[in-house]
């Protein structure tokens, strides 16, 4: 009788372990998933406490739109790479000569069509050159390669533009960066647009997640990050994808600087200072690992939202610019903190 | 009982040379349909670089290869699939930041066109990978799995399941057993005989006796990159092919 009660004890604890456990299971890839948004609306609802007049009001979205614009650009590119376990450290000197490049074209009087172009086409380059260096010049880390261009691109902006600022562009130039879609035929005020580069985010992010989750390329991208031989092996030519990946970040680096351009009116030498750092930070905090492999687009606009609306809430609380860089840094070892953890969370399963 | 089966696989003469260095010379080797062939011999005998040369990845110095009796230069792994003959290697070559399914297709995932676009079939990638695991016996809980969550059994079983997604001939195995946990090695055995029943030829290459006695019908020693010996498995025991792996008849 002792003995019945006893097992049926133990039942009951088998079942109780069980239950823990299918919620667990059933939570983890949620929590994989979507934890880093979650983390997001708190943020946002924290900010909309601490200011709410200000901070979810329609100029002030807006504005947090328009300054993540080119940001978000640059972190894509470097997410694609950190996926195949390589780093670009020269987003932001590439962006930077293409912005320079533009301005002189522009200067020069080209057409608007060719002003637009030409810093898609730079970037495209400048990342083609890096990704061409880490496989032909077979460099033992990208780290090393794009350290190198970091410099190369930067200076060579300079040296093209003699280190003075260029501005003046006409409208067409600017409308990614600084144009405005009306929205008063929705019976919405005048001061109640929708900024060209928010919609430009939208449509860009779009068309990579498609391309990194439904294409076969996007795929083998994935692959490279998760073992590299296995993709060789595989018969995937990882220089070529490599290629690829390296010219798509530099790429995005030139829309990057059209939106500057837009933003700024203005090629300048300081542009993108430190922005390659600003483009990891997000892509971290957003869940990319440097392991390669792992991380979604959606987690990068999560970590590129998460940098610029602590930005803009502290400003608007009027919090030195010193403190931001404190709370950023301390950003980035929390949610990276919070993966370790949840990854033995997950394994303890 | 295999001599009766179709001649797949033969090597004739095969040599390499690396610089001064003779790592193969003149090594014969022959698979049959549905036969199992066990190649041992020590480290540094030559193995590896004759399974290398199997599959495409280096090209002999000398010697030919025959596929169902037709003579095929190797340029490139993909040349060796083609044909139908695929290896499984040691490091298991699976990324394991992707699903089963993905695993097993990866390089030749279906695709459907939207447009001028092609776009992963990944409803095609699950049914296939269901039929394939369901066809070869291998339980996971879903194709949908991510190769880090499985054993190294489970991702053994996922490596051969990968090698013989594409209707595979001959399928070539580095020591499938080494990063095994003991209770695992003999749902790999297993595996590799469900594999020689539905008539694909295996080479095994396999330091472990337990491995070669088996699942093989036949074995051959390589010493020194030569070939030393080779028998029917019934007409020889464990410790005349320790003997060989050493070098001594």
């Amino acid at each position: 009788m002792k003995s019945l009660v006893g097992l049926w004890e133990k039942n009951k604890m088998d079942d109780k372990e069980k239950k823990q456990d299918s919620l667990y299971v059933k939570l983890i890839p949620y929590f994989e998933k979507y934890g880093i948004l979650l983390l997001l609306v708190i943020m946002i609802l924290v900010m909309h406490i601490l200011q709410p007049d200000v901070f979810l009001s329609w100029r002030n979205v807006t504005n947090v739109f328009k300054q993540i614009s080119w940001q978000s650009m640059l972190a894509l590119g470097v997410f694609m790479v950190i996926v195949t376990a390589g780093i670009d450290l020269s987003v932001g000197s590439i962006m930077m000569l293409s912005l320079m490049i533009l301005a002189i074209v522009a200067k020069a009087g080209a057409p608007w069509f060719i002003v637009v172009l030409v810093p898609l086409f730079a970037g495209f380059l400048c990342g083609l050159i890096n990704g061409l260096g880490i496989t032909l010049l077979r460099m033992p880390h990208p780290f090393i390669m794009t350290l190198g261009t970091l410099y190369i691109f930067r200076g060579t902006g300079n040296l093209i533009s003699g280190g003075t600022p260029i501005s003046g562009f006409t409208d067409e130039v600017r409308y990614l960066g600084h144009g405005r879609i009306d929205l008063t035929w929705l019976g919405l005020e005048k001061s109640q647009y929708l900024p060209v580069s928010l919609v430009l985010i939208a449509v860009v992010y779009f068309v990579f997640w498609v391309f990194l989750n439904h294409s076969r390329t996007g795929k083998w991208i994935y692959a490279i990050g998760g073992n590299p031989s296995a993709a060789r092996a595989s018969g995937i030519n990882v220089n070529k994808i490599l290629i690829i990946v390296y010219s798509l970040c530099g790429f995005l680096s030139g829309i990057g600087a059209l939106i500057l351009a837009g933003r700024t009116d203005s090629g300048y030498p300081n542009a993108g200072l430190q922005s390659e750092l600003d483009a990891i930070a997000a892509c971290i905090i957003g869940g990319a690992s440097f392991f390669g492999g792992r991380g979604t687009v959606l987690g990068v606009f999560a970590g590129v939202m998460i940098m610029g609306i602590l930005r803009n809430g502290l400003n608007l609380m009027d919090v030195s610019s010193f403190w931001q860089q404190v709370l950023i840094g301390s950003i980035i070892v929390l949610a990276v903190y919070v993966d370790v953890l949840r990854r033995d969370f997950g394994t303890r399963k | 009982m295999t001599s009766t089966n179709k001649l797949l696989l033969e090597a004739k003469g095969i040599t390499k040379y690396f610089g001064t260095i003779t790592a193969l010379e003149n090594v014969n080797l022959k698979v049959h349909e549905g036969e199992c062939l066990g190649v041992v011999g020590d480290n540094g005998a030559g193995k590896s670089t004759l399974m290398k040369v199997l599959s495409g990845l280096y090209k002999p110095s000398a010697g030919a290869l025959f596929f169902e009796g037709k003579e095929h230069v190797l340029d490139s792994p993909k040349d060796s699939q083609n044909l139908g003959l695929e290896m499984v290697y040691q490091d298991l070559a699976l990324a394991g930041n992707l699903p089963i399914g993905e695993n097993i297709f990866l390089g030749r995932e279906p695709t459907k066109n939207i447009g001028f676009l092609k776009f992963l079939d990944f409803k095609k990638i699950q049914e296939m990978t269901s039929a394939h695991l369901e066809k070869l016996k291998i339980n996971v809980k879903s194709a949908e799995q991510k190769v880090e969550e499985l054993s190294g059994g489970q991702r053994q079983a996922v490596a051969i399941a990968r090698s013989t997604a594409f209707n595979a001939k001959v399928v070539i195995m580095d020591e499938p057993t080494a990063a095994l946990a003991i209770k695992e090695v003999g749902k790999v055995l297993d595996l590799i005989n469900k594999l020689k029943s539905t008539g694909v030829g295996v080479i095994v290459i396999s330091h472990r006796m337990d491995d070669i006695f088996t699942v093989c019908d036949r074995v051959m020693a390589l010493f020194q990159g030569t070939n030393f010996a080779e028998s029917q498995l019934d007409k020889t025991s464990r410790d005349e092919v320790i003997g060989w792996i050493m070098g001594k008849k």
